[in-house]
């Protein structure tokens, strides 16, 4: 290992409006070593990285790039100075309606020196080395559009090695390949580090960091909250710094329900995959774990009428459920708090008031015309019920932290009794504090009702549920009562996938 | 509230009574009932037009035929009277069956055809604007023209019917109100009325905030998308009739000006009470502001040419105001 640090950040400070999200955050990368960055949903690793990469402005403190100051205005300039990121979200790192070869190419379209007229032979030509010093095998004509995940994350991972990176930060690159692919990324991993690239590596799944990592850095609410170096890695300390408490969980009373809500016989949501055969009982809250991609939102997705099953029966309440559309679910009391709240949940125009009464407009309006009070009433009592802080119920969505809004989409759909309540990844983008109150509040509501959560996390699972089963190749493959978890055997059904195993 | 709020929710209303002040010094006989009736008068169309594409606008789509589909209507309403001698109330019938097609053809190609909604409303612009020519071979349709096969169509427009244009109600003053203002201003209740406060409206507005969400939630987000442009359909046919009655023919070189005008006024209303967003009583201000504008400029004897580019430099400063200023246009 080498002393001298390549990249350096001391004390980098970052907040939106009130909201500090990096409160004085100090980190080395040294040369051919690949530090792990590990940290919660919301500890402050994406800004980190975007600070980093030039697309944030930094609040405060100093990076620098081989002892020279290094502010990058624009990600443009990141990139040029040796320091490329590779970010989570895979099509920001591609561009769909180009051809592969254009993208492995594409920073050398702008920037000094960059030519005048474009030239295909010679995009055509610099590509296939690009491509071919990477391993590679993908046909550069094809538009990316027409490639799977796991090929344009393979293409923008190549595209940040065209620019033989000095420092290069992957920020989870891992979460949409399959297992050879991830073994196709990580033999890379192991070649950039012989050759002395700085490689800092975000990632909060275990198989990888156990794999690859020569340092862990912890982060926790905006600070680094522990940094392990010795040999061997002490896994379990980086993952305690990094929830800031024991994996001991307080136990929850556990309950067995009864009388059935929900029956699945034989549904197949994914051609090939085994069929699923459940029973969700009253006043139950079951938790449904897995890793990214095994289908769990296929199956919430199945549930709530958006997706429809290949094969089986569902029956609600003794009666046959065969959803055609949200709107069918919801009048059959399935209601469904997706995933990705900005993208599936929000309405960024309304307020408050309007995002919660969203669903239940026919229910809350006589003769087709709103009753505003009647709205209005609801909200007030869904805020004091979820404790969501605000001014008052007119409040726009874009004022309130991460933690609230989420409350805000739960509080929506616990605005009227469901027979079965769904949350897809209900603790996502979340504060420890905001997750606390909605998994409190979802116990203390659950009689009268089936709750059903989707979450990858498995405390999240731990939690929460009084029943976990998990999810792996588009099948539930493992039931746990919540009170004496074995957790080896979970965990070993939780890797039991088609992607990476633990290594 | 800021100084910066308070210019973004009053600023354009400033800028009309200024607008007003400057006129009523400048041009002699603004301030006068007559002249009032007037700016309402020429308003009326364009407004009924702007109220249509606005419900468009409300569900994240826009709908650039409105201006045809008022020509269209004109045309048809002329064929139907003159060529085909039917009375006044087929007339209207025939105009705004045209309208709701012509809404249902434009929804089907954005929703299940998946156009992009500029481009199908382009494609069905162009497509009314050679379709309103075919009937008579690109000839004006008036009583005593001669048709393309030599016959001499003997039909003439409604006495009802041109009363739709001509017509003027009693207030204070006798023959103040005409009837196109009136159609206007019920027509403008009734939307407004529609998107504030019915659930049908609630989730128009949804569905062109996050279409996702708005399907999730349980709604039939491309019915709500076919019905809005239903309604601007209808909205522009209702245009198209007003203007037939008011010229008493079946003018092709009429209503050039109609698309741009209503698209001004609607996206003007954008930034009325720093809304940000579409809405009905924006729009009618919007369409006043243009009104008010048109007429001004015509009383201070500016050249027709000026009024385009004058309107143009209007709408661009509305929309600076609706999205550089309040942060909502930023994503």
């Amino acid at each position: 290992m080498v002393g001298n640090a390549v990249f350096r950040v001391e004390g980098l400070r970052k907040s939106f409006g009130h909201n500090e999200v990096l409160g004085g955050v100090s980190v080395e990368l040294h040369a051919g070593e690949v530090t792990v960055l590990m940290g919660a949903n919301g500890a402050g690793k994406s800004t980190l990285v975007k600070i980093i990469s030039g697309v944030y402005e930094r609040g405060g403190g100093r990076m620098a790039l081989a002892e020279q100051d290094f502010a990058p205005k624009t990600p443009a300039e990141a990139i040029r100075a040796g320091v490329v990121t590779v970010h989570q979200n895979i099509n920001d790192g591609v561009v769909a309606d180009l051809d592969v070869a254009t993208n492995l190419t594409l920073d050398r379209l702008s920037g000094s020196g960059a030519p005048t007229l474009f030239n295909p032979m010679r995009v055509r030509r610099e590509a296939k080395a690009v491509a071919d010093r990477m391993g590679l095998a993908i046909d550069l004509k094809a538009r990316v559009s027409d490639l799977s995940l796991a090929d344009r994350q393979m293409v923008a991972i190549a595209r940040a090695l065209a620019h033989k990176p000095k420092v290069l930060i992957l920020d989870e690159p891992t979460s949409s390949l399959s297992s050879a692919e991830a073994d196709r990324l990580f033999a890379l991993i192991d070649r950039l580090r012989e050759q002395g690239v700085a490689i800092l590596y975000i990632s909060h799944r275990m198989s990888d960091i156990r794999r690859l990592a020569d340092r862990i850095v912890s982060m926790r609410d905006g600070i680094i909250s522990g940094i392990f170096d010795k040999k061997p890695l002490d896994y379990e300390g980086a993952v305690n710094a990094m929830l800031g408490r024991k994996i001991h969980l307080e136990q929850i009373v556990v309950r067995n329900s009864a009388k059935a809500v929900l029956a699945i016989e034989g549904l197949r949501i994914a051609p090939g995959a085994r069929p699923i055969s459940l029973t969700l009982g009253d006043g139950e809250v079951v938790a449904i774990t897995g890793l990214v991609g095994v289908g769990k939102t296929a199956l919430a997705e199945t549930l709530f009428g958006v997706r429809r099953p290949l094969a089986g029966t569902m029956t609600l309440n003794g009666r046959p459920y065969a959803p055609e559309t949200a709107g069918e679910a919801i009048a059959a009391g399935v209601f469904l708090v997706a995933k990705d709240r900005g993208e599936n949940g929000i309405v960024q125009g309304f307020n408050i008031q309007e995002n919660i009464s969203l669903p239940f407009h026919k229910r809350m309006s006589r003769f087709g015309i709103l009753r505003r009070r009647l709205e209005r009433t609801t909200a007030r009592r869904q805020i004091e019920e979820l404790s969501i802080v605000c001014r008052s119920e007119k409040d726009e969505m874009s004022e309130l932290s991460g933690g609230n809004q989420q409350k805000v989409m739960v509080a929506r759909w616990m605005a009227q009794d469901a027979r079965l309540f769904i949350l897809d990844e209900p603790f996502q983008g979340v504060d420890i504090s905001a997750r606390r109150d909605i998994a409190a509040k979802l116990r203390a509501s659950a009689n009268g009702r089936a709750t059903l959560l989707f979450v990858t996390e498995l405390d999240e699972a731990l939690e929460t549920a009084d029943r976990i089963l998990v999810m792996s190749e588009q099948t539930i493959v493992g039931e746990h009562r919540n009170a004496d978890v074995d957790l080896d055997r979970l965990l070993a059904e939780v890797a039991g996938g088609p992607l990476h195993s633990a290594a | 509230m800021t100084l910066r709020d308070h210019a973004i929710r009053y600023g354009f209303i400033v800028l009309l009574f200024g607008l007003v002040a400057y006129f009523s010094i400048a041009a002699d006989g603004f301030v006068s009932p007559q002249s009032a009736v007037f700016i309402f008068q020429s308003v009326a169309i364009t407004g009924v037009l702007a109220l249509g594409v606005t419900a468009t606008l409300v569900v994240g789509g826009f709908d650039l035929s409105i201006g045809s589909v008022a020509t269209s209507a004109m045309m048809a309403a002329a064929y139907v009277m003159v060529v085909l001698e039917q009375n006044a109330l087929v007339a209207v019938v025939v105009c705004l069956l045209i309208g709701a097609i012509v809404g249902l053809i434009n929804g089907w190609l954005i929703v299940y055809m998946r156009v992009p909604d500029l481009l199908a409303t382009l494609g069905m612009m162009f497509l009314l604007v050679g379709l309103q020519r075919i009937p008579t071979e690109g000839r004006s349709i008036a009583t005593g023209m001669t048709m393309p096969d030599g016959s001499v169509a003997n039909g003439k427009f409604s006495d009802a019917f041109l009363a739709l244009g001509r017509h003027r109600f009693d207030f204070f003053i006798t023959n103040l109100i005409p009837v196109s203002v009136v159609v206007l201003l019920v027509l403008a209740v009734l939307i407004w009325f529609f998107l504030e406060y019915t659930r049908f409206g609630r989730m128009m507005y949804a569905v062109g905030s996050n279409e996702r969400a708005a399907e999730l939630a349980g709604a039939p987000v491309k019915a709500y998308k076919i019905w809005a442009y239903v309604i601007s359909g209808v909205f522009a046919s209702i245009g198209g009739i007003l203007l037939a009655a008011r010229l008493g023919r079946g003018d092709i070189a009429s209503g050039n000006n109609l698309l741009l005008d209503a698209v001004a006024a609607a996206l003007i209303g954008y930034a009325v009470l720093g809304a940000a967003k579409p809405n009905a009583f924006g729009t009618a201000i919007g369409a006043l502001f243009v009104g008010i504008l048109l007429q001004g400029l015509t009383m201070m004897n500016a050249p027709y040419y000026t009024q385009d580019f004058v309107k143009g430099v209007v709408l661009v400063v509305a929309l600076v105001f609706t999205f550089a200023l309040s942060g909502r246009g930023r994503r």
